[in-house]
């Protein structure tokens, strides 16, 4: 028992984002300049700000600190101020447009005719405004030697994502909670292994992953890309729920086997349902990550099963004479629309979910 | 004394009632970590030193693949884009993530519409960013027409047609797509500043860029590292980008080893020569981070 208590509490140790581990000597300094503030903080009850903070300097005069800079008059501060805001805000401005261009110029180019691309404004609204790039995007653009469009790379997409998400979250959460309660022999090492594994590019593992799958006769089937996106998820998702898992009081877990629970008892009926939140975290993490997959698509899924993401390549890359730039950029926005509506709904899961995909934790 | 030992025997024999069902559990974790993260790994270095072609054979030939790896000018091409690329995305991303993150962190109105909009391409595949930015890119009917036609005729700024230039046109798409990740992590970091760090800088007359250069920059380490670590890993796996832009044209000038690999071991037929090259890119991933794991996760966690 406390063995796994004392387990749960070293996972504790160091999960907050920032640690005061590395705070310079300059800003130890600086924390005893804190100090002082908060001497003086009493005093600002009784006097105006200004006695407080000459008082502060006072303070930290004596402490060496002699560089501080005279208050200046508050009218011209004022302007300055005045000045500084408008800088910030327009250089927010300024970033927020170019960050925002590529999306407008896809979709404004994918509602032009190929006539109004031609006179090459990029930026100009479309003249005419008609959704013939998307019908044909969607229905009868050549993706290699058919011409059926992307939807059938949509629909692929779909089955592809929907098993692989539930499949590598069910295991995931599987593992993290193992992880997290249950000591066993070996434990800690699988799992450096796992997380090493996070870092391993694709391209290392690929070549004998293509000949053990070849070996077992799926190769090239919807079964292998599932399985591949589940082991490639499974490092990410396990640590997700291994940390949260670790940061639930480790009470629950004893009180629950002193009430005789098991495994998979403690599991469905505490565990599960307190992880809803990780859960909503881990769907979108997955569900962008596997839907914007390109090259484990292009390798395991076969050519029946080919994800939207290749499919849309294809499309750009197989040109039979003109290129249609406006059926392209459709068909980028189709392909674009899932995981945007994905982020554009969840809005703080998906800080939260890149911001656990930063390993750490 | 006899009831303390057969009080631990039972508990050790509860233990032992307990060990197979987390066992159990967690085959897939072992079987993935094994079979893929172990003995992959472990196969494809070994094909390295092997003749194989397009299946695998175990005619070993030393480090003949390397030899001929290190002589191939598509691999050195690679390697160097990799690193112009790697160096320039990061800092990049960096600077402009921590920018964007301090002017956010001065309370300013909307901040939830500019998140919004500075982090909308990280949801986005690299496929769809690559095609994007070809497309805006292009000479004769993107960005460089566009200008030209506001009466800056000589105005040139088409970096994909040019071999010298096209990686850069390559970092510029990648860094709209991630620079908004930073801005979100680095933003995450200051909001977690303690607010005392403030009123001290602020009644000592350090001025607000200082303070955040010289104290708050610092105090972030953990934040930088953990961006930098992400950037890097994604810096290594970077392909679908480069097939969706470039193509790794114009030539071989935006060739990078991921391609390479993928290249040598489908189309090419020549997986000896690839997994020489996977087992290039697999050394710094080891070096680096191998030890960094062992002591995070192996060792510590050991520790009860």
């Amino acid at each position: 028992m406390a063995k796994i208590d004392g387990m749960t509490h070293s996972s504790l140790i160091g999960r907050a984002a920032v640690t005061p581990r590395s705070v310079s000597p300059r800003v130890r300094r600086r924390s005893t300049a804190a100090v002082a503030v908060r001497a003086t903080a009493v005093v600002e009850t009784q006097v105006d700000e200004g006695t407080a903070e000459a008082l502060a300097t006072a303070a930290l005069q004596q402490l060496g600190q002699t560089d501080s800079v005279q208050p200046k008059p508050a009218s011209r501060r004022r302007t300055q101020q005045r000045y500084g805001r408008l800088g910030i805000y327009g250089f927010l401005l300024l970033s927020a447009l170019f960050f925002a261009i590529p999306l407008y110029v896809m979709i404004i180019t994918s509602m032009k005719g190929m006539p109004e691309i031609r006179l090459g404004q990029l930026f100009s609204l479309p003249g005419d405004p008609t959704f013939a790039a998307w019908i044909k995007a969607w229905s009868q653009a050549c993706t290699g030697v058919t011409c059926e469009g992307i939807q059938a790379g949509f629909f692929n997409s779909i089955k592809i994502t929907l098993p692989s998400v539930a499949l590598s979250i069910l295991i995931g959460s599987i593992n993290g909670y193992a992880l997290s309660f249950w000591r066993f022999r070996g434990a800690n090492l699988l799992f450096g292994i796992l997380v090493f594994g996070a870092f391993v590019p694709y391209q290392v593992v690929i070549y004998p992953m293509i000949i053990g799958f070849r070996e077992v006769g799926l190769y090239g089937t919807l079964t292998s890309i599932i399985l591949v996106h589940t082991m490639f998820g499974m490092p990410i998702m396990t640590l997700l729920f291994r940390n949260y898992f670790a940061s639930l009081p480790s009470e629950l877990f004893k009180a629950a086997r002193i009430d005789g629970a098991g495994f998979w008892q403690i599991f469905l009926q505490i565990m599960l349902p307190l992880a809803v939140p990780i859960i909503i975290v881990a769907v979108i993490l997955q569900t962008t990550n596997i839907w914007n997959d390109y090259l484990l698509g292009l390798i395991f899924a076969g050519s029946d099963n080919l994800p939207m993401t290749v499919q849309l390549n294809n499309i750009v890359t197989t040109t039979y004479g003109v290129r249609e730039y406006n059926v392209n950029m459709a068909a980028t926005m189709l392909t674009a629309a899932v995981p945007l509506a994905v982020y554009l709904l969840s809005g703080k899961y998906f800080v939260r979910g890149i911001a656990s995909g930063a390993v750490k934790g | 004394m006899s009831s303390s030992a057969s009080q631990s025997g039972r508990a050790g024999a509860a233990r032992k009632r307990w060990q197979w069902r987390p066992l159990l559990a967690t085959t897939p974790m072992a079987l993935t970590a094994i079979g893929i993260f172990v003995v992959c790994v472990v196969y494809s270095v070994v094909l390295a030193f092997t003749r194989t072609k397009r299946f695998p054979t175990f005619d070993f030939v030393g480090f003949d693949q390397f030899g001929r790896l290190w002589h191939t000018s598509r691999w050195l091409a690679s390697v160097e884009n990799l690193l112009i690329f790697g160096v320039l995305f990061i800092a990049i991303c960096l600077l402009v993530g921590f920018l964007l993150a301090v002017l956010m962190d001065q309370k300013v109105r909307m901040e939830s519409a500019f998140r919004t909009v500075f982090l909308y391409p990280y949801a986005m595949s690299f496929v769809v960013t690559g095609l994007v930015w070809q497309w805006m890119l292009e000479p004769s009917l993107g960005i460089q027409n566009e200008v030209r036609s506001w009466g800056w005729s000589s105005f040139s700024f088409a970096p994909l047609t040019d071999p010298d230039f096209a990686i850069y046109g390559v970092i510029i798409a990648a860094a709209w797509q991630s620079s908004g990740l930073i801005m979100a992590l680095m933003l995450a970091g200051l909001r977690g500043i303690d607010s005392d760090i403030w009123k001290a800088a602020r009644v000592d007359g350090i001025p607000t860029w200082q303070t955040y250069l010289f104290i708050v920059l610092p105090m972030m380490r953990p934040v930088v590292v953990t961006s930098v670590v992400l950037l890097g890993a994604s810096v290594v796996k970077v392909y679908d980008l480069i097939v969706a832009q470039t193509g790794g044209g114009p030539g071989i000038s935006t060739e990078v080893p991921a391609k390479f690999v993928i290249d040598y071991i489908t189309e090419r037929g020549n997986a000896g020569q690839g997994m020489a090259a996977a087992t290039m890119m697999l050394l710094p991933i080891l070096l680096l981070v191998g030890p960094w794991v062992y002591n995070e996760y192996v060792r510590r966690g050991a520790r009860p």
